[in-house]
């Protein structure tokens, strides 16, 4: 297997889904079968990623890059040549991207297949969950920013094409064009980031970038540029990973299947976000992170609070899915680099289950969505109650479960920069958050599978789902225990996801924008000294942790208090949820009506989406409706008043016209009439001879300049 | 003499020759193979400037798609009653006339005119060269050509389509 | 004078031009009109090339020709529908007697 032949398989990988969609969505209408060719694809495409993450993992330590000029500008006025390329970058990031997003994928598709069943949109369903994987996979697979853009938009319309499928739904229709337009807030910000790096480096290519930043080239010559292009780009991340301010569209996307709220909203498409900050984390300033990080938290409090109160099974999730992204996000913001794409995997795994799991209840409960009329399920639907459980284990962090490792991790990390900035409220919001977690993931599955079922008109009609929704939820809860990513079950340090395959990049900003904890000793020297950190470029970029001995001591210091504090929060979260929901000690009714207030601003999304009707939306309205006015009364007044004036000039004009202007026109009609008839015989209208008469002209000049 | 001189009087002879006869001629069929001889001289005659991707398309396209097409067009516009298809003429005196003195002007343009002249060493091929060019360089050129030939494509067909009623 | 260069390939293209343009004037059929105009695209086409051969230029002046090529495929398919239009409408394409042009 060489370099050459993983780097074909994996653009052939790309291609194939796209193929699929366009197959599937041509020929769709007539043969009621071709989503089997979907499934074909993903099966293919599948196998193929598996192939290409096991040789890269297992062979080849240093990236695997390809790329080419796609076009190229030879003379740009005042810049010289542009180059812009396309290219592949399979490194270790990559090929567990692809295991992650392959396998979710064709687990969703086999899920998909009896969810969607019956739906006349059937075969359209699977092309664009086609279209769906080829742009994922384009915006792993990117070495650049330009081509991450472009699919980063593919996916947005995929998005956009899946929450809306249901488009006969006013509220489902409206949820993709909300999806859309707050995405497009972001992109805007990630774009202009883009052209800051571009204007800069005439290159959009993510390495090149990176060289000449450690070279001491800053935007503009100034370390605020890079902050500023640092926290544009995530503005991208902020958007498409439901980040606070931008958040609102994920829980209103649950409009869409379910399966495809599985596949986009919780495992995928949304962890892009964090995926994009993972690529471009080496260039981020101490300043740039900062804000990163206080994003992520106040999002995961945010969010987690909302999940609380919520009633419908998926907006629970949706919650908890924008609460734990606020997670990753953080954990990259406080520097937890390999802890937070290690919780991104395990999160696409358990969150993928927990949402399909919640398709099975509502397919069972024939598309009932509260969970106040659930209840008692466990015995109707055991292997969806027992899945379930382990990713909620999983979620809620408890020992032996994948989540626990990666969330530990990540607390771990944050108690550690705490300790070390002095940013204490980044681990205290952590570790709350990781009590609501516990709390609202278990009333979740108390209302829906334990107790007494509350309607039992539907509870009598539920039934098990058949084998292919089965067995995508056993898969995916097997994926969330400890042993896949490491033999140790109380730390992930020593397995082979974090030891090898994931490692922190040397980060290539100037050393006084960096953290205190991430310059290394004789680096700071240098920088005291003031002198540029040149040898720095040589420095081998793979393998490297960047963090220095400060941060690694740190680190090790607070992995035990975190794991113990974490585990006590988890614990106490789910004791409280079984003291309220299960044994009913504390009564539920009794709490809110004492936490009044807080209980409705927390049902009612912290009336952040009431804040933007009335002031954006409300905004722009009142803006047009100016607009309108200044139109209707100023311009048109304007131009009414500039009418009458005219009139009256008009009149005057007129006189005038009748007997001086008309005296002279009427000469110079005679006049023109007389030249006219004489010239008219040249006027043949043949063609022919108007062309000698160019022909002639041309002798004429040639005659009269001599050029020979 | 070298081969190539006398290999160039060869085509440039087909080529002016042929071209006469296009011109000439009353028979619209024969005027239309003659316009074939000379675009089979014009490639022989980038074949001697070093244009061998050149000569290949101009054989390709001119030869299998315009002379085509036009022998369409003769077929479509004329009522065939019989195998000679005359076309008349017009002005032949004054053009004669015109076009005498203009070509006149232009030879002596030409022959006086000092050239400079440079010629590069030939290359092995052209294609490899011309195909890179066009993709960079002349990217946006080329892709405005696809976009003008998409056009006319289009174009061509609904004007041909059109019904005499709609006019 | 026999040693052929530059020159020769110039006074080539001259003359085709000169007689593009006088099948132009001359021919009453519009589709041998457009012979013509075919003539004219030629000797221009010789020119490019006989320059990018003699002149410094490298392979711009081929490209030119290729351009110039696509170009008169388009004009050619564009050419013949308006001559199919002008023979639906006249029963005839005798350049001569369409001259609307003169009202």
């Amino acid at each position: 297997m060489t370099e050459s032949l993983l780097i074909t398989l994996s653009i052939v990988t790309l291609f194939l889904p796209l193929l699929g969609f366009a197959v599937v969505v041509l020929t769709g209408k007539k043969f009621s079968k071709m989503y089997l060719f979907e499934m074909l694809i993903i099966s293919a495409t599948l196998l193929i990623s598996l192939t290409i993450a096991f040789f890269k993992l297992s062979y080849y330590p240093h990236d695997i890059v390809a790329s080419l000029d796609w076009f190229k500008f030879s003379n740009v006025p005042g810049i010289g040549t542009l180059n812009f390329e396309i290219g592949v970058k399979i490194d270790n990031l990559t090929a567990l991207m692809l295991i992650v997003v392959n396998l979710i994928s064709f687990l969703v598709h086999l899920f998909s297949i009896e969810y969607m069943h019956g739906d006349p949109r059937y075969n359209r369903y699977f092309s664009y969950l086609g279209i769906f994987t080829f742009s994922m996979l384009g915006i792993v697979l990117t070495h650049n920013l330009l081509m991450m853009y472009i699919f980063w938009e593919l996916v947005g319309l995929s998005s956009y094409l899946l929450i809306g499928f249901w488009f006969e739904k006013k509220s489902a229709s409206d949820a993709s064009k909300k999806a859309f337009i707050v995405n497009r807030v972001g992109d805007i910000g990630m774009f202009a980031g883009i052209l800051i790096l571009f204007t800069n480096y005439h290159t959009f290519t993510f390495d090149k970038i990176f060289e000449q930043i450690s070279m001491g080239h800053l935007p503009f010559n100034s370390p605020a540029w890079l902050t500023a292009a640092g926290i544009l780009v995530f503005m991208g991340a902020v958007g498409k990973s439901a980040q606070f301010p931008l958040h609102v569209w994920l829980p209103d996307a649950m409009e869409g299947p379910t399966p495809v709220s599985a596949l986009i909203h919780a495992a995928t498409m949304v962890a892009a976000g964090v995926y994009l900050v993972v690529r471009i984390f080496a260039m981020l300033t101490a300043d740039a992170m900062t804000v990163i990080a206080i994003i992520g938290a106040v999002t995961s409090f945010i969010a987690a609070t909302i999940a609380l109160t919520q009633n419908d099974i998926k907006k629970v999730l949706a919650y908890s899915t924008v609460s734990q992204l606020g997670y990753m996000i953080m954990a990259l913001g406080v520097g937890a680099y390999s802890f937070a794409f290690f919780h991104l995997v395990t999160h696409a795994f358990f969150k993928a289950c927990l949402f399909l799991g919640s398709g099975s209840v509502i397919h069972a409960m024939h598309h009932e969505q509260d969970i106040r009329n659930m209840g008692g399920l466990r015995k109707k639907l055991p292997i969806t109650y027992y899945t379930f459980l382990i990713s909620t284990l999983a979620i809620s962090g408890i020992p032996f479960t994948s989540g626990f490792l990666s969330k530990d991790g990540i607390l771990a990390g944050t108690l550690t920069f705490g300790k070390l900035t002095g940013y204490w409220f980044i681990p205290a919001l952590g570790f709350l958050v990781a009590l609501l977690t516990a709390f609202y993931m278990f009333r979740l599955v108390i209302l829906t599978f334990h107790g007494e079922p509350r309607d039992h008109h539907k509870y009598d009609h539920a039934h098990e789902s058949p084998f292919v929704m089965a067995a995508p939820l056993v898969i995916l809860a097997t994926l969330s225990i400890f042993i896949w990513y490491t033999p140790n079950p109380v730390g992930a340090d020593q397995g082979w996801f974090l030891s090898k395959w994931v490692k922190t990049p040397h980060t290539v900003v100037p050393q006084n924008q960096r953290f205190n904890f991430m310059k290394t000793e004789e680096k700071t020297a240098a920088a005291e000294t003031s002198e540029p950190a040149l040898h720095e470029a040589e420095a081998p970029v793979h393998g490297e942790i960047t963090h220095s001995e400060m941060y690694t001591e740190a680190m090790h210091a607070s992995h035990y208090p975190a794991m113990f504090l974490s585990i006590a929060m988890a614990g106490l979260g789910i004791l409280f949820a079984f003291l309220i929901y299960q044994w009913k000690k504390i009564s539920a009714d009794m709490l809110e009506e004492k936490l009044r207030p807080l209980h409705k601003f927390s049902l009612n999304k912290w009336y952040i989406d009431e804040l933007y009707d009335a002031t954006w939306i409300a905004g722009t309205l009142a803006f047009s409706k100016m607009l309108y006015w200044i139109d209707s009364v100023i311009i048109d007044g304007a131009v009414n008043g500039a009418a009458t004036v005219t009139r009256f000039v008009s009149r005057l004009s007129g006189l005038f016209d009748t007997f001086v202007v008309d005296g002279f026109v009427n000469f110079t009609a005679f006049l023109s009439g007389f030249i006219g008839l004489n010239f008219k015989k040249l006027q043949t209208g043949k063609v022919q001879t108007y062309v000698i008469f160019v022909v002639f002209a041309i002798i004429i000049i040639m005659l009269v300049f001599k050029p020979y | 003499m070298t081969l190539y001189d006398i290999i160039f009087y060869l085509f440039a002879l087909i080529t002016i020759g042929s071209a006469m006869l296009v011109v000439t001629t009353k028979n619209i069929v024969h005027a239309a193979f003659a316009l074939l001889l000379t675009f089979f001289g014009v490639a022989g005659i980038y074949v001697l400037l070093a244009a061998d991707f050149l000569a290949i398309v101009q054989i390709m396209v001119y030869v299998g798609g315009i002379l085509v097409l036009i022998i369409f067009g003769v077929m479509l516009t004329n009522k065939i009653t019989s195998v000679e298809i005359k076309t008349g003429t017009l002005n032949v005196l004054t053009a004669s006339i015109v076009i005498g003195v203009f070509m006149g002007l232009v030879v002596s343009i030409m022959v006086w005119t000092g050239w400079y002249s440079m010629p590069a060493p030939i290359p092995a091929t052209t294609a490899y060269g011309l195909g890179e060019t066009l993709i960079s360089d002349y990217a946006l050129i080329f892709e405005l050509l696809a976009m003008l030939l998409l056009i006319a494509l289009v174009g061509a067909a609904s004007i041909a389509r059109r019904e005499k009623e709609s006019l | 004078m026999l040693q052929v260069g530059l020159t020769h390939f110039l006074v080539i293209g001259a003359i085709l031009f000169s007689l593009g343009i006088y099948g132009i004037i001359t021919r009453k059929n519009a589709v041998m009109v457009l012979m013509g105009v075919e003539l004219i695209l030629n000797a221009a086409n010789i020119n490019f090339v006989a320059f990018s051969r003699y002149g410094n230029f490298g392979l711009n002046g081929q490209i030119a020709a290729l351009f110039v090529i696509v170009l008169a495929a388009a004009e050619a398919a564009i050419a013949l529908a308006i001559v199919l239009n002008i023979y639906k409408t006249y029963s005839n394409v005798n350049v001569d007697e369409i001259s609307n042009l003169k009202e």
